[in-house]
């Protein structure tokens, strides 16, 4: 196999495909090559979820920049996209005099990177609109354009919407050799084939060091460092309205209580340095770190409720800044590397400084056909008896309910096949087929029933999330 | 809209026997059965292990077979129902919103008996570190895949949990050729029953790790193994007793919780320790002509039990279809479990229906020469000796005419343990 591309970008999470995405407004012809079998494999798939003010990040940095630009573009590319985006503010409480003193700072720090509507909230105002929160804490900063946001359906809606304006996305392309061929990079992957291209765009993620070493390029290091989460069942009640954090350390963001856009409860992350990037285990010390934190300011949280936990790897670089260049000796290669937090607020952003910068580069002309516009599948549960009796006449599948805790019907199934999933987790991130409280414990034999009759394999080829993550090992008798 | 006088959701043991009750003792026979899978039986349909029936029949039977008696009986009688249709909603006014590939229903229904049975607790439930790899398997899951849809499952398997579904899938795991490392018990006993670990377990040479906690799961793709570790009497681990077991799958049988979100919808207040409806003795919750039986109620060990409960929940739910006013203005006495008994079921005496009836309970741990006591008013009315309970095993007593006759109702009826 080989392709000729005007651009390819290495990785397919929420940053590769945002450039991927801004890069077919371009008429250049595009591809993404993506190791596993899926888009949102890495961290873009186990992260808070949350739209960053952009307080955090020190002025002047490109973190600062890309924070405060993706969070003003993010309501309006989630629109057209169709994707869950609710702007509900958030809070950093303190508990003594030294935190108070740090939400101040963060406030001047928010002002100066032109963060909108920072205010410093009394302990009373806390109470009054968090009753659940910690009597103990005396202050808050609020941001109200904080927001929360589904990340694997932002990856997954940005590629689907990539794919319909003309680019590829070339799945099981684990890259592991880069050489130069005049004016093309051949970029080569493990099982032996190959893509050449004119412009190569580093988005891997913790492995991003790799490739750019790969390349010839900037020698830089990324150390991945792990946060853990719990997920809580739909609550009656949600116990707080807003994305809670605690006052940052040198650590990071801090343990963040917060609702879900789907209603779950969200509650994480820790940090620890690990020693391989790809170690996504959670741990007994960490999950007790992140329950007693967390417990610290919503002291009614209760291990009863978790249906399932989880941990996600930060590409944190050894700039302490994000990376986000072409190479000053390899040209036309662009490093957009150690994109850590709030890397995902900033995704779409950087979307369109790569694009433009890649455009200007290759002289590239605007692509009139291009539309801005994808729709998610149509959801039973978000549905109204009356649209929903509509859309059984006109499918009948959309009546069988398939998993019950989260309400998915077997269209919305057929429909995540149609559109590329071919695993049960790809199904999973897209309709939330086994999201529910019970995990899968009902619907996942009814879910590979699914699979097997539409891509028409054995069940016994069908994987959790690609390579030998096999559910069933061997078929013993025919019905 | 249509009409009936008693909806039975759910068409598992406790829902069978529970239309078939209220399809006898009405004049009016509209019942209708609502279950969201393709066959009625439930959950008994993928129980293909002997073991059903012996209270009931007195036989020994599968699971398949002791649901088919029951479905048979709902043929011949011509009772309705609906299969692949799932309910998805229930208001506090008996309207019933199911849906199937033909649309959506609504049902207005005089009674409603809920019977939706359990969902097994998973991996993530109990707060399971470690990778998140293909392998891990509730033992339900495994069981579908393996009685009905003739798969294997893998080759090495670990089973956490030692209730009676653990044991059974670990002597069923073994006869299909997967090696059963160990079945890893948190408990310093067990919670299935005595014939079980014989037969399931010693029989086959499969070793029972009691006092052992799964700390871990390792593997990228695949399960690779799990790490397991000893516990003390707090359940913490003990340190430097971790021990590495090499295998690929990992099956989780460590408890069911009701299916209570239906119930939730319809305004139904639910029992924090069983997890199903708080009843009374009629089996109404406190919604009126909402009634509740089986596991969606309270986890049971034998289906017989069920049996017996939903057929007392049929027969009242037809009583409250023909006469609410039976149900109007109802009084309660609160029965109340204390010392040593983690629950009790029903939670309440109806005044208005003073009948004999039967209180099930789980004591709280494992005790030795107990005695059980019912009393009122500050009265032990029943006295019962155990030479062994167990949280495992579900305990009933029967309260007798004689026993009602005697209680005092302004006051709470009591059951407790007291140690010989
Ligand atoms: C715990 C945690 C919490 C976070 N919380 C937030 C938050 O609340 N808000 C926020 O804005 N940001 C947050 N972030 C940051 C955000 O998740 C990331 O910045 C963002 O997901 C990075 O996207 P990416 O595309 O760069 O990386 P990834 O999503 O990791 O994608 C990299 C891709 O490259 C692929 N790849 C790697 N090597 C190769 C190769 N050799 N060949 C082919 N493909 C390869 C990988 O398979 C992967 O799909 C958080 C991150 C973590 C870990
Ligand atoms: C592995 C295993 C081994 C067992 N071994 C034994 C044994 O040896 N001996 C013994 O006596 N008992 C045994 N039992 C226990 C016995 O099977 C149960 O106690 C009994 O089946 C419970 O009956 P049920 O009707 O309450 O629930 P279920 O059988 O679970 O039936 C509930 C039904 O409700 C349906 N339903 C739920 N929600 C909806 C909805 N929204 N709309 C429509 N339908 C819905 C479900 O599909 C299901 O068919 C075993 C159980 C298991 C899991």
């Amino acid at each position: 196999m080989s392709r000729i591309y005007d651009v390819a970008v290495i990785g397919a999470g929420v940053v590769g495909m945002s450039i991927l995405r801004e890069l077919t407004r371009y008429r250049l012809k595009v591809c993404s090559l993506e190791k596993m079998e899926d888009v949102a494999e890495g961290a873009s798939k186990a992260n808070s979820g949350i739209v960053h003010a952009g307080y955090d990040p020190i002025e002047g940095t490109k973190k600062a920049r890309f924070n405060v630009e993706g969070n003003n573009i993010f309501a309006d590319i989630c629109n057209e996209l169709d994707v869950e985006y609710k702007m509900i503010g958030s809070l950093v409480v303190a508990f003594d005099d030294y935190e108070i003193n740090v939400l101040e700072e963060l406030l001047q720090r928010g002002k100066r990177n032109g963060v909108k509507g920072l205010e410093i909230k009394s302990q009373e105002w806390v109470f009054e609109n968090e009753p659940n929160l910690s009597r103990n804490i005396k202050a808050a900063l609020f941001a109200p354009y904080s927001g929360i946001t589904n990340p694997y359906k932002l990856t997954v809606a940005l590629f689907e919407n990539a794919i319909q304006n003309g680019a590829d996305v070339i799945f099981s392309f684990e890259v592991c050799k880069i050489e130069k061929d005049g004016d093309y990079f051949v970029v080569h992957s493990a099982d032996s084939r190959f893509v050449k291209t004119k412009v190569l765009i580093n988005c891997a993620g913790v492995h991003a060091d790799e490739i750019s070493k790969m390349a010839g390029a900037r020698l830089f290091k990324i150390y991945p460092r792990r946060g853990q989460y719990y997920i809580l069942d739909k609550p009656q009640k949600m116990p707080v309205a807003r994305v809670i954090f605690q006052v940052p350390t040198e650590k990071g963001k801090g343990i963040l209580v917060t609702p879900t856009v789907d209603g779950n409860v969200l509650v994480g992350p820790n940090s620890e340095y690990i020693d391989s990037k790809d170690d996504t285990a959670t741990t007994q010390e960490g999950l007790d770190e992140v329950f007693e934190k967390a417990r610290k300011v919503l002291p009614s949280l209760s291990k009863r409720d978790v249906i399932t936990i989880f941990s996600g790897i930060r590409a944190t670089p050894d700039t302490h800044d994000f990376i986000i260049e072409e190479d000053e000796d390899v040209k036309n290669f662009i490093n957009v590397a150690g994109i850590e937090s709030p890397g995902l607020t900033a995704s779409l952003a950087i979307g369109k400084y790569i694009a433009e910068l890649v455009s200007d580069k290759l002289n590239a002309k605007r692509n009139l056909n291009f539309n801005p516009y994808r729709k998610d599948i149509k959801r039973f549960s978000e549905l109204s008896d009356e649209e929903r009796e509509e859309m059984i006449k006109l499918h009948p599948s959309f009546g069988n309910i398939v998993c019950r805790c989260e309400l998915v019907s077997e269209y919305e199934i057929v429909e995540a096949i149609k559109r590329g999933a071919k695993t049960l987790d790809s199904i999973k991130r897209r309709i939330r087929a086994g999201m529910g409280r019970c995990q899968g414990g009902f619907c996942l034999p009814r879910v590979m029933d699914i699979l097997s009759r539409e891509l028409k394999i054995d069940k016994t080829q069908i994987t959790k999330f690609g390579k030998n993550s096999y559910i069933l090992t061997e078929k013993r008798w025919e019905d | 809209m249509e009409k009936y006088k008693v909806v039975v959701i759910g068409g598992g043991p406790a829902g069978l026997a529970a239309a078939l009750e209220s399809f006898k003792s009405l004049d009016d026979k509209k019942v209708l059965i609502i279950e969201r899978d393709k066959f009625l039986g439930g959950i008994l349909n993928q129980c293909i292990h002997p073991g059903f029936g012996l209270h009931y029949f007195k036989e020994e039977l599968t699971g398949p077979e002791y649901a088919h008696r029951f479905v048979e009986q709902v043929v011949e009688n011509r009772i309705e129902y609906l299969t692949e249709t799932h309910v998805i909603d229930i208001t506090p006014e008996k309207e019933i919103v199911a849906v199937n590939k033909k649309g959506l229903k609504r049902i207005k229904a005089d009674s409603i008996v809920l019977a939706m049975g359990c969902r097994e607790r998973t991996r993530g439930a109990i707060i399971t570190p470690g990778t998140r790899p293909a392998g891990i398997f509730t033992a339900g899951q495994a069981q579908r895949f393996i009685n009905i849809e003739g798969y294997r499952i893998g080759k090495k398997a670990v089973i956490v949990g030692s209730g009676d579904i653990g044991l059974i899938m670990a002597r069923r795991l073994t006869l299909e050729g997967i090696e059963v490392k160990a079945v890893v018990e948190i408990m310093p006993y067990s919670t299935g029953l005595r014939r079980n670990i014989v037969q399931c377990l010693d029989d086959f040479g499969i070793p029972l790790l009691l006092s052992h906690k799964l700390v871990k799961i390792h593997g990228k793709y695949r399960v690779e193994g799990v790490t397991i570790a000893k516990v003390d009497s707090q359940l913490q681990e003990i340190p430097s007793t971790e021990r590495f077991i090499e295998c690929d799958t990992v099956l989780f049988s460590v408890g069911l919780i009701p299916e209570n979100e239906l119930s939730k919808k319809a305004g139904v207040v639910l029992d924090m320790r069983t997890g199903g409806p708080v009843v009374d003795n009629t089996f109404s919750t406190s919604q009126k002509g909402i009634f509740a039986c089986g596991n969606v109620l309270h986890v049971h060990d034998l289906v017989d039990n069920v049996t017996l409960e939903a057929q007392t929940a049929g027969r009242y739910a037809a009583i409250y279809s023909q006469h609410p006013e039976l149900f109007e203005n109802n009084i309660h006495i609160n029965i109340m479990a204390k010392e040593g008994i983690r629950y009790v079921v029903p939670q309440k005496l109806n005044k208005n229906f003073v009948q004999p009836f039967v209180l099930r309970f789980r004591v709280d741990n494992f005790y030795k020469d107990a005695i059980v006591t019912i009393s009122n008013a500050g009265k032990i009315l029943i006295e019962i000796k155990k030479s062994i309970l167990t949280p495992g095993e579900m305990e009933s007593i029967e309260i007798s005419q004689k026993i009602l006759s005697q209680l005092d109702f302004s006051n709470d009826i009591v059951i407790r343990l007291q140690n010989i």
